[in-house]
């Protein structure tokens, strides 16, 4: 019971900070009633959603996962730009060479954080979006499905992404 | 120095546009909602990304605002996709009948 309350004030603090600091940046400014009017938004926010999730929740704070975290932000930026070169390849074919279906895969993270990008990371990549969340579950809607079976697909899908996440959140 | 960063700045705000143009033109051509809302996202996306990246070329001193705009986009769309695209799966949206396989409607339990 004690534990729970220290690790949910401590999500609030993280999330108050959070907030905080990005009114300040947004802002460029550090006049007094901004300051004022940031900072009461921010507790009632951080208040109201206590329970919420916040960057450096679930967070390992190592030198190997800061190095995955670098690993991860190229990886992604990559099958981001993919994402699109291929979807503009479709969007302007005559015949719109789709074949879309929705899969089911699954990963072996447990944080919540870890799941939140994981689901958010396969959206913005190639041709997949997240459906679903569910347990370790996810349904995937597939622009051109490459493979129905649900090892194949989590292979495809899931693995690129995971194995750095997994050492960032695990 | 200053002319070589204007024009990089203005190449990325043309690709940036681009990229969103052709998100509008996958709107208008994907046959149902599931495609409209991958294309949206994606291009939305990195069309943003780069107009941002254009911006901040151009007027050096908006970079931080920029970021931290392009960070909030990066976690915001996404999510905002996915959600759409439950609901609309649980609202009984017209799927395309030719839908190689649909592993979510073919779990037990009543999803609609």
């Amino acid at each position: 019971m004690n534990s729970e309350v220290l690790s949910s004030t401590r999500q609030s603090v993280e999330l108050f900070v959070t907030l905080f600091m990005f009114w300040v940046l947004l802002n460029g400014s550090l006049a007094p009633d901004t300051l004022a009017i940031g900072c009461v938004a921010a507790f009632v926010i951080a208040v109201l959603f206590r329970d919420g999730l916040s960057f450096l929740f679930e967070f390992r704070i190592l030198p190997s996962s800061l190095w995955a975290s670098v690993q991860y932000f190229v990886y992604f930026m990559k099958e981001l730009i993919v994402a699109n070169v291929r979807l503009a390849i479709i969007v302007l074919s005559p015949s719109l060479p789709i074949k879309p279906g929705i899969v089911k895969v699954r990963t072996r993270l447990k944080s919540r954080m870890g799941r939140l990008l994981l689901a958010n990371s396969i959206t913005l990549t190639p041709g997949t979006l997240t459906v679903e969340l569910e347990d370790d579950w996810l349904y995937i809607h597939w622009v051109t499905v490459e493979a129905v079976d649900m090892e194949d697909a989590t292979t495809l899908i899931v693995a690129g992404f995971e194995r750095y996440l997994e050492r960032m959140y695990g | 120095m200053g002319a070589i960063i204007d024009i990089i700045g203005a190449l990325l705000l043309v690709l940036g546009t681009a990229f969103l143009f052709l998100g509008g033109v996958g709107l208008h051509r994907m046959p149902d909602v599931f495609n409209r809302i991958q294309v949206g996202t994606k291009t939305t996306t990195l069309g943003t990304l780069l107009t941002l990246a254009g911006a901040a070329c151009l007027h050096p001193d908006w970079s931080l605002k920029l970021l931290l705009i392009g960070l909030f986009l990066l976690f915001t769309n996404p999510l905002s996709s996915q959600v759409l695209a439950r609901a609309a799966y649980r609202s009984g949206a017209k799927k395309m009948a030719t839908m190689v396989t649909d592993q979510f409607g073919d779990e037990p339990g009543d999803r609609s």
